[in-house]
């Protein structure tokens, strides 16, 4: 139904919805500083780039939090993976990821927080994988030591007050069949938590080739909301 | 004509050189019958090889078949000089200004010596002593007028005074019986057989003209050192400096704290030195020596430039994997590589980002260890987890496969996120609930249809490719892998590569 056939009382509850959502996605503080975000990943992020200071949790996908990755890393900034032995490298290489500047402890064993402080000390984006939850006070002390570097931390697991929590609900394989094809594309949607907002999107990842990925946003459900709703602003 | 007469020359020669070197490089006795081959061709003999009638020049093939116990050995020119370092260095103690032709060959300028020891024959038999004290008796000295006339004296001294004088203005009298092929062009010296002329004194009678017009501005400085005018003026060689440096600990030390400690002054030192010369250390080779004779050596680089502290850790952590059995005796740290220190030098508001992130990265390899910060790089191979080549922060390591090659039998599509190290066991089961296994036909017992993960989830298989077959280096015993690989998604989102090999199925790589 389009936004004008509406009644204005429902027209003004649109607007008001859509408002509060914007809020939720902008920037809270003054020239918040941002990182190259690839651009897949760059609308589902609050804000549309992923912040600098601010952490990321990836619970589960290790391909969702390489993709967080390799928009500073394609963008020639250096970047840190603590605790992940297995980490694919030529996934990382596909995404553009400049392999000189990517820097990886893989086994930092019960000193993973001092390491991943050390390394957000000089790098821009550091993906971590802890081996244990850390305690509060522990995170808080980190947290602000990457608010005041302006390192980025993108975390495989969960952590408290992460600016953004992402999450992929279902993923289908393309290229594949019974004995036939091999895995030529992915279609995930991902669910994104932010601020108690959650929002999901579709995320379509395609190989064209060999080894190179490219990544396609499709079917953005808020993109569309937003859309809608500068109209509405404008018009209102 | 030459604007000067050539100055009084004095050539040490020791002879057979290259077959000592040689032979001290493999280990075989001097006195035997050698011969250093170079490109199919005799290089050089030993005397007893001559004896049996081995020359210069002579196929291995005829060598052979003129001495059938005939020890063949390759040239190796880099040894060569080694070899002859530490005579040179003996030499020079006596007298200082020499010039190394080639190793075997020494060219020192006469007037020096002979003012110091009171005349030619003085300096010459000094010289003799020097080299007989460095481990070359059989060595041979004469002195003329230019190099060239002065090696020929060497070449001809009679073996019992091993000194051989041409008197000022002689030369040319003394070169004139000698073959022409001496000068060492054979082009030229072929052409002058067809003419007749067969010594240098003959050659040397040429009209001077006549000899640039027919062979060029090389058979013009040959005629001149034909003539007893050797226009060819010495340069005396740097003597190279000593920037290694060597601990003894006496008595062996077996503590790594107390190494550590004992090298700060020397490695300060060896720092000191090279920054006097304005250098500084980018690769360093640490030589470990145990009491009970066993030893360790390994190079290490360095990203920028090595500090002391730097050079301490690099000899901690090879302590602590050298895995020595018994206390150290000794630590020689030696410069492998330098660079001019202009291009390391700080800026003038402190280093660059990339100098901060190295300090950092260092830290963190002090705290874990120098494998424990990596570098990353993609090489080449089938299997994904050969594809991934890691080297510790600081080093260059080129991949043992190089990834621009086809690889036939990698697989395409995309890259996997995770890559396995420990080949974690799964389980790939038919509808029937019965294992699948592949033939060796390559083909799958039955269609896969449930999955157990290596953390003991189960899920069902919505879709499967392959098996596809690898057969890697099946000539090579140890290196030898034969495997099918398969790749499956399941219903909880997941995809997997899988491997069967030797009957069971291990996960490779996850994609999600």
């Amino acid at each position: 139904m389009p936004f004008s056939a509406l009644p204005s009382e429902d027209r003004a509850e649109t607007v008001q919805q859509l408002q509060a959502r914007i809020r939720a996605m902008q920037a809270t503080g003054l020239g918040a500083r941002t990182l190259p975000t690839h651009p897949a990943v760059a609308p589902l992020l609050p804000g549309g780039a992923l912040k600098a200071g601010a952490a990321y949790s990836v619970p589960g996908s290790p391909a969702l939090a390489m993709l967080l990755l390799a928009g500073p890393g394609a963008a020639g900034g250096w970047c840190g993976v603590v605790g992940m032995p297995e980490l694919g490298i030529e996934a990382a290489a596909g995404l553009g990821v400049d392999l000189d500047r990517l820097v990886l402890v893989p086994r930092p064993g019960e000193q993973w927080l001092s390491v991943t402080a050390q390394v957000a000390e000089v790098l821009p984006l550091v993906v971590v994988k802890p081996p244990r939850a850390a305690s509060a006070g522990e995170t808080a002390r980190l947290a602000s030591r990457l608010r005041q570097r302006g390192a980025t931390l993108v975390v495989l697991g969960t952590w408290p007050q992460a600016e953004a929590v992402l999450e992929v609900e279902s993923s289908d394989w393309t290229g594949i069949g019974t004995g036939t094809g091999y895995l030529a594309g992915r279609d995930a949607v991902v669910a994104v938590t932010s601020r108690q907002i959650r929002t999901r999107h579709r995320l379509r990842m395609r190989d064209d080739g060999w080894g190179l990925d490219s990544v396609v946003p499709t079917d953005l459900e808020p993109s569309l909301l937003e859309e809608e709703a500068t109209r509405a602003v404008l018009r209102a | 004509m030459p604007s000067s007469a050539p100055e009084r020359t004095l050539v040490l020669w020791c002879p057979d050189w290259p077959v000592r070197a040689a032979a001290a490089e493999a280990g075989a006795p001097r006195d035997a019958e050698i011969a250093v081959i170079e490109k199919g061709f005799v290089a050089a003999c030993s005397a007893a090889a001559r004896a049996a009638g081995v020359r210069r020049g002579l196929r291995i093939r005829e060598a052979q078949s003129r001495c059938a116990t005939l020890v063949v050995l390759p040239a190796n020119p880099a040894a060569d000089a080694r070899r002859f370092e530490p005579v040179l260095v003996a030499l020079e103690a006596g007298i200082p200004t020499v010039q190394v032709v080639r190793p075997g060959v020494v060219v020192i300028r006469a007037q020096g010596p002979t003012r110091y020891f009171g005349g030619e024959q003085a300096a010459a038999e000094a010289a003799l002593g020097l080299l007989a004290d460095a481990g070359v008796p059989e060595a041979r000295a004469g002195i003329a007028d230019g190099p060239f006339a002065a090696e020929q004296a060497a070449r001809t001294a009679d073996p019992a005074t091993r000194v051989r004088l041409v008197p000022p203005g002689g030369s040319a009298a003394f070169l004139a019986p000698l073959p022409v092929s001496l000068i060492g062009l054979p082009q030229v010296t072929a052409v002058l057989a067809k003419l007749g002329i067969r010594s240098l004194g003959a050659f040397a009678a040429l009209d001077a003209d006549q000899v640039r017009d027919r062979f060029g501005p090389e058979g013009e400085a040959a005629h001149r050192v034909a003539q007893g005018l050797d226009p060819r003026r010495l340069v005396p060689r740097v003597k190279p400096k000593e920037y290694a440096r060597q601990v003894n600990f006496e008595p062996p030390l077996d503590r790594v704290d107390q190494i550590a400690f004992a090298l700060r002054q020397p490695a300060e030192a060896l720092l000191d030195g090279l920054a006097a010369d304005r250098l500084v250390l980018t690769g360093l080779l640490v030589e470990l020596t145990a009491d009970d004779g066993g030893g360790h050596a390994r190079t290490w680089l360095h990203p920028r430039s090595f500090t002391p502290l730097d050079v301490i850790d690099r000899v901690r952590w090879q302590l602590q994997g050298a895995g020595l059995a018994a206390p150290v005796t000794s630590v020689r740290l030696v410069p492998d590589s330098v660079d001019l220190a202009a291009s390391h030098e700080e800026g003038l508001w402190g280093g660059g980002p990339d100098e901060r992130i190295h300090h950092a990265l260092s830290r963190v390899q002090s705290l874990l260890g120098h494998e424990a910060v990596l570098t990353a790089q993609v090489g080449g191979g089938r299997l994904v987890a050969d594809r991934r080549v890691l080297a510790p922060w600081g080093e260059r390591r080129a991949p043992a496969r190089p990834a621009d090659r086809p690889w036939p039998g990698r697989l395409p599509g995309f890259s996997p996120a995770t890559v396995f190290e420990d080949r974690p066991e799964v389980r790939l089961v038919d509808p029937a609930g019965v294992s699948v296994s592949v033939d060796e036909r390559g083909l799958p017992s039955g269609p896969p249809a449930g999955f157990t993960a290596p953390d003991g989830g189960h899920a069902a298989i919505t879709a499967w490719a392959g098996p596809w077959p690898v057969e890697e280096r099946w000539w090579d015993p140890q290196g030898a892998r034969s495997l099918s690989r398969m790749q499956i998604a399941a219903d909880d989102g997941s995809a997997w590569l899988v491997c069967f090999e030797d009957g069971g199925w291990w996960a490779e790589a996850r994609y999600d």
